[in-house]
């Protein structure tokens, strides 16, 4: 009973049994997935055929013969250092933003202007000698980091302004808000999306195609920035009165009031419940498998069709579901960084 | 009344007549749909053919390694492309789920939707659609464990299917059933594969889906060879291509298209001996067919070498098969996908 961990686990009768129960089960489970996963695992072969013949494990040649699929989809061979390069963008403007020391503004501002620009400029193409590559051969956990970007960067700005409205004085713009949050909120993402489908194209005119994935975009960016307005909401709020009550005294407009002291307060608060948005938007992203769009989850259904390689789902969605979770890992970590870097005591001077 | 309630209320009004404007419209669009232009200069126009697909399923569409599209409704998509724009690499694959397929072609996001899709009387008369040609006959099926003994579907007395959710699937199990008396229970899974992995744990006793989808399947069996695929189908899967109403001329180019990749195979013309056939051949259908006689594709609107790039592009309908649902594939026998001479159902109308 000396180290605490020792403690913990066997201080008393009724801890000592729950710990030799879950190592019990450990034991039981843990041997054979190792044995699955590693031990009796095949890494190299031209078809499901010759893992069978190697062994029994999990055929993990599959992930590797598929590995560019999975991340580019179908983007052309030739062209994917361009989704290449615009990673490399994205990752550098994001870690400026999360650590840099000085003109975080500036950096942000990167964020939210020069990554669409020149990751757009990038992807699409069609302009500075780059080839058009359409958005029918985009694909892949590509597909899903687009799409999460798009729809957290339109959702923001849609978000706070509804938020603002939900607040308006003015009853046209108070209820126009309130029934666009509520009616965003209240349909089930999937229903929106095959309605996005399905039902705009009886509306349009023949012959007028709207990008598939420019529909998938609106819907989500609508949907999210619903979710974006209450959190905003719940930081507005969270605003004390004292605040604007005291930049009035000083002779600020309301909208100063507003945008100066009262927004940057609230978008403090609301920082936890942003990133809660962002891993949500993330994994919701694999929706879009089901409108035809081909992001990582649905190039995986896809590749268990293959006939070289049908059948092999607990490869498949094993290896999405390790992405997806490292994926929502760096977001976390990139939010709590944001959060200890804004929780700044109030009426400090540091900047 | 106050101004909010006031306004609230004439929001919901404005709502209701919102929808039923936009219903109203959308059901008169979808009906009255005026014929699109001639689809096959639209094709030429864009120098692709837009081409409706699945969204992956074994032997029919999915995609390799590279992402390259493969299977037997593909083929279709390519010979089409051969035929048409002179280059079977020419098509635009738009991956459709079950939901949106027809959607997408009545919108004319498409030209033509070749996706394992049955041509029915529904389809053909609410949807706007026209059945044009059947490039596989498919029928539910039964994939059952060898050790229960079971040798013809009626003998399933007391077995237990498992299979996907999906009213057709369970309703044609239910009438046969109720036709035979025999007592058939059913297990319900939102995908294959978890049906599949239900049914090798012993879960039930056999799985049930369209006759290509069976094949597929079985592949993926840890031991392919302590399963069976029950001759009989209960029920009709005629699988084919699509495409709008309106446009008769296109329509000609895709049924005889397809005629054409089963005559081929009916005279013995194959991807690697067309060349030589249309020099040396005696034969007329030969000739008419291959470009060397006639003016068949003047008629369709086409040039004389339409079929015969078709065939030089994807091979004959034998070889298609082949491909993808031969022994070295998915291995099912071609049984009702023979041509008619060999006791299967392909007949095609003569060239002449």
């Amino acid at each position: 009973m000396r180290h605490p961990l020792v403690r913990a686990l066997f201080g008393t009768k009724l801890n000592a049994a729950i710990t030799l129960l879950m190592l019990a089960a450990f034991a039981l489970v843990l041997p054979p997935l190792f044995r699955w996963a590693i031990g009796t695992a095949v890494w190299n072969a031209p078809n499901r055929a010759g893992c069978e013949a190697a062994d029994t494990g999990a055929c993990w040649a599959f992930i590797r013969a598929r590995l560019a699929l999975f991340f580019y989809g179908i983007y052309p061979v030739d062209q994917r250092w361009r989704v290449d390069a615009g990673l490399v963008v994205l990752v550098v403007i994001g870690t400026g933003a999360l650590f840099a020391r000085r003109h975080r503004g500036l950096w942000l501002l990167a964020l939210a202007v020069l990554i669409p620009v020149i990751d757009g400029i990038l992807l699409v193409g069609g302009i500075f000698g780059l080839e058009l590559v359409p958005t029918g051969q985009w694909g892949g956990l590509m597909l899903n980091v687009v799409i999460s970007f798009v729809a957290l960067g339109g959702s923001i700005p849609l978000g706070i302004a509804l938020a603002f409205g939900r607040r308006s004085k003015y009853p046209v713009i108070r209820y126009g808000s309130i029934a666009m949050i509520e009616f965003w909120r209240g349909v089930p993402l999937l229903a929106v999306l095959f309605m996005g489908l399905i039902l705009l194209p009886l509306f349009l005119p023949n012959g007028v195609n709207i990008d598939n994935l420019v529909r998938a975009l609106v819907v989500l960016t609508l949907f999210t920035s619903a979710y974006m307005a209450e959190i905003v909401r719940g930081g507005l709020q969270g605003v004390q009165s004292g605040q604007p009550e005291a930049a009035l005294a000083l002779g600020m407009h309301t909208a100063q009031v507003q945008l100066l002291v009262v927004l940057p307060q609230a978008l403090r608060l609301s920082i936890p419940g942003f990133i809660n948005i962002a891993v949500d938007l993330f994994k919701d992203t694999t929706l879009v498998s089901i409108v035809g769009l081909f992001d990582l989850m649905g190039v995986v259904n896809q590749s268990l069709k293959d006939t070289a390689w049908t059948g092999l789902a607990a490869e498949g969605y094993t290896f999405a579901a390790l992405v997806f979770f490292f994926a929502c890992l760096i977001i976390s970590l990139g939010g709590s960084v944001l959060e200890r870097h804004f929780a700044i005591a109030p009426g400090s001077t540091k900047h | 009344m106050t101004v909010p309630a006031l306004l609230l209320r004439a929001g919901r009004l404005a709502l209701t007549v919102g929808v039923a404007i936009v219903t109203t419209a959308a059901i008169a669009h979808a009906q009255l749909a005026p014929p699109p232009g001639p689809t096959a200069e639209n094709i030429k126009k864009r120098g692709a053919l837009a081409c409706g697909v699945d969204t992956g399923v074994p032997g029919f569409a999915a995609q390799d390694n590279t992402g390259k599209w493969k299977g037997l409704d593909i083929d279709y998509c390519r010979a089409i492309a051969a035929a048409v724009l002179g280059d079977p690499d020419k098509v635009r694959y738009t991956p459709t789920t079950a939901a949106a397929r027809f959607t997408v072609l009545q919108a004319g996001e498409i030209d033509v939707l070749i996706r394992d899709s049955t041509l029915t009387f529904t389809r053909s008369n609410q949807l706007g659609l026209d059945e044009v040609a059947v490039n596989f006959y498919a029928g539910q099926g039964f994939l059952v464990r060898k050790s229960i003994g079971v040798q013809k579907a009626a003998e399933l007395q007391g077995a237990t299917i498992c299979m996907i959710t999906g009213a057709t699937l369970e309703l044609n199990i239910a009438d046969f059933a109720r036709s035979t008396g025999a007592k058939i229970g059913s297990l319900l899974f939102e995908k294959p594969e978890e049906a599949i992995a239900a049914m090798e744990a012993g879960r039930c006793d056999g799985y049930s889906d369209d006759s290509g989808s069976l094949a597929g399947m079985r592949s993926t069996l840890k031991n392919p060879s302590e399963w069976i695929i029950m001759p009989e189908l209960i029920s009709k899967e005629p699988l084919g291509i699509h495409a709008r109403s309106g446009d008769p001329r296109w329509q000609k180019i895709l049924f005889w298209l397809d005629t054409a990749l089963k005559t081929a195979e009916e005279f013995g013309i194959t991807q690697a001996n067309a060349d030589e056939l249309r020099k040396t051949s005696k034969n007329p259908f030969i000739l008419r067919l291959l470009g060397a006689e006639g003016d068949t594709g003047k008629q369709l609107g086409l040039d004389s070498d339409w079929a015969f790039r078709a065939i030089k592009a994807t091979g004959n309908y034998g070889e298609i098969y082949d491909r993808h649902f031969g022994p070295n594939a998915l291995n099912l026998p071609r049984g009702l996908n023979n041509l008619y001479n060999n006791g299967g159902m392909h007949y095609t109308l003569p060239f002449r």
